[in-house]
């Protein structure tokens, strides 16, 4: 009988014949692949004798939600709870970024910048458009600062708190090196410190400085990998964030290390009850708003996100599927590649077959970004959906009003993580 | 605020920092003096036009930030990020500045008559600098395009993971960082140099007594090299 070790699977031997073979860590796109306390370990209760539910079509389940209104004075008014996370251009094909900003803005949304500025095809079909400000810089000017509906300062993210990005030669083409003042063809390395503050309180005054060049109109978010949560959103709203981004380990990444990508960060489901803690202590939860990411997947996600007190989510992993990314339409040429259609994330290689993580012309030109604007906008509208039925399931007519009472965990780790009680008790570990 | 020989004067012991910033981004030109700055932060950043603008004492971080073809005067030293992705016109410093001096700076010049901090230049991407005095550790880290000239001495591990970025310096640099060189200066580089010493009204220093540095491009791409 053949019998896999639990230590040494198959994916380990492989892993290790690898390194064996090239002497450096393997790098990848995606997020974690690891099995982690998720969503999915969380329940709705639903109504019954005790709580009253709302018709699940008809009676009205509102989704708006206002960002940056805390001291900015032209905060975002979105239709939906969902925004597209940032994923730059470089990373992503200028159709993929172009398609983004149309389904987003379809649904009355916003989307993101990324590392690597700001293109004219993704500010002209963005309604809303969120402006990185990155420890590279790559792109950064003043007059895409004032373009832009909000700033983002990214201190972190999910997929590897504490390191920089990069992104590989075959990646750079003229425009993209252009963009980012590098020689074209180089592998690119973005660092992970910010060049001209170091700390809480400097931050303070680069946020200051971003709100004085722009005359105090745009909303200033902080974005930070899942970590020392509690910490570091205390520390963002004291430094002035208008919005904290929460990105919890699952987000994902156009080029990473996979021992980065497996082994920083905590999941997003540990990490938004501290960040909500921490903003509750400080009586800035909703005046300083909170948006979470990483593993986004469902309607129910968002649901269960938002129960737990977050503000809006964040998807950019789940888009890129949208737009067509890993579809066995392309499954021949997935296997040319040595993987298969639902394997795929060799995104920093830049040979997507659908077009999408890619700086090759012939392949960027298989993504018509009209026909993926639409499906990222049905999409969407599908996670819309869902959170809505849930939503009223619970008796609710916002979606912001779900709360952790309406939740149980299936599991002894949800619930100690989520601050909900295991199901079928009222135990809640630590409590 | 009043206006004295046809110069707008602020006095931010008077004006607040939002008043002054907001008056010079609605100003299309014209000269100005700022009193008073006392150390504060973000002075003068994000302007947009040929303003023409003195601040009369020192400045703290971030002064002159993302400016664009205006000409900032220091007269004083300068905190934290002066110059800060500085894109096109002028920012001179007559004191000292502190770290990131010119940090991500894409264009224009930057010109420090004393000495710079550490990490100046960082990630620099077009700005061309010139510091009369000398620089810390980690100075042009990380530096993609534009030039970066010292007059006095280099600190620690200049040139850090360089990419395209010409570095020029007069007196001794204690190391150099990863991927860093010394290169032959040639015509092309003594014009160069000669050009930016002119630009930031530097007479008495020789174009003929710095040195050239820059990548040696062994990090452009990831080697590995005990593959089979």
């Amino acid at each position: 009988m053949l019998r896999e070790s639990a230590t040494f699977d198959r994916a380990t031997i492989a892993e290790i014949h690898r390194a064996a073979q090239t002497g450096i860590y393997d790098i990848r796109g995606a997020g974690a692949k690891r099995r982690l306390p998720h969503f999915d370990d969380l329940l709705f209760l639903g109504a019954s004798v005790s709580r009253y539910p709302l018709e699940g079509y008809r009676e009205r389940c509102d989704t708006d939600v206002v960002l940056g209104d805390r001291f900015a004075s032209e905060p975002l008014h979105l239709k939906i709870p969902v925004t597209i996370a940032g994923m730059s251009f470089g990373a992503l094909s200028a159709p993929a970024k172009e398609a983004l900003g149309r389904g987003a803005s379809a649904l009355g949304t916003s989307t993101t910048t990324g590392d690597g500025g700001m293109t004219p095809e993704e500010r002209l079909h963005s309604e809303t458009l969120i402006y990185q400000l990155l420890p590279s810089r790559y792109g950064m000017n003043p007059d895409d600062l004032r373009r832009a509906d909000a700033i983002e300062v990214v201190i972190g993210q999910g997929a590897k708190p504490g390191g920089g990005g990069m992104l590989l030669g075959q990646k750079i083409s003229d425009r993209v090196a252009e963009m980012r003042d590098l020689p074209p063809g180089i592998d690119q390395r973005s660092a992970c410190r910010h060049p001209d503050w170091t700390g809480p309180d400097d931050l303070e005054i680069k946020i200051e400085e971003l709100r004085e060049i722009t005359d105090w109109r745009k909303p200033i978010f902080v974005k930070i990998g899942a970590s020392r949560t509690y910490y570091d959103v205390a520390l963002a709203v004291k430094a002035g964030a208008d919005v904290v981004v929460l990105d919890g380990m699952q987000g994902g990444t156009a080029a990473s290390q996979e021992v980065f990508i497996e082994h920083v960060g905590i999941p997003i489901l540990a990490a938004i009850p501290h960040a909500v803690e921490s903003l509750q202590e400080l009586g800035m939860h909703r005046k300083v708003q909170l948006i979470v990411s990483g593993g986004i997947r469902s309607g129910a996600d968002v649901a269960k996100a938002l129960a737990l007190g977050a503000d809006a989510c964040s998807i950019g992993v789940a888009a890129i599927h949208a737009l067509g990314d890993n579809s066995p339409e392309y499954a021949e040429e997935y296997e040319q590649l040595g993987t298969a259609a639902g394997f795929y994330d060799d995104w920093h290689e830049g040979r997507d077959p659908a077009g999408i993580s890619t700086q090759d012309d012939e392949l960027a030109a298989r993504l018509d970004p009209e026909l993926g604007g639409r499906r990222l906008a049905n999409y969407l509208r599908a996670m819309v959906l869902e959170a809505q039925t849930l939503a009223r399931a619970c008796g609710k007519s916002h979606v912001r009003n779900l709360e952790p009472e309406d939740l149980v965990a299936l599991t002894i780790e949800a619930a100690a993580m989520a601050r909900v009680p295991l199901a079928g008790t009222s135990w809640i570990p630590g409590r | 605020m009043a206006t004295v020989l046809g110069i707008e004067e602020i006095d931010l012991a008077t004006t607040t920092r939002r008043e002054l910033n907001a008056r010079l981004h609605q100003a299309t030109g014209g000269r100005w003096r700022i009193l008073h700055p006392n150390g504060g932060h973000a002075v003068a950043v994000g302007l947009n036009a040929p303003l023409d603008v003195d601040i009369e004492g020192h400045v703290g971080y971030y002064c002159a930030g993302m400016n664009q073809h205006a000409t900032v005067r220091v007269h004083g030293n300068a905190g934290v990020g002066v110059a800060e992705n500085l894109m096109s016109g002028t920012v001179v410093v007559d004191g000292h500045a502190s770290q990131s001096a010119g940090a991500t700076g894409r264009g224009g010049l930057l010109a420090i008559k004393g000495d710079a901090s550490a990490r100046t230049g960082i990630s620099m991407k077009g700005i061309d600098i010139v510091v009369r005095g000398s620089i810390g550790h980690m100075g042009a880290f990380m530096a993609q395009k534009g030039a970066l000239l010292v007059c006095g001495d280099a600190g620690e591990a200049l040139g850090d993971s360089i990419y395209e970025a010409r570095l020029y310096v007069r007196g001794a640099v204690e190391s150099l960082g990863a991927d860093c060189v010394e290169k032959e200066v040639r015509d092309e580089h003594r014009a160069e140099i000669a050009a930016l010493l002119d630009r930031a009204g530097i007479a008495d220093v020789p174009a003929a007594e710095f040195r050239r540095y820059g990548s040696a491009r062994r990090l452009y791409h990831f080697h590995v090299d005990n593959a089979y």
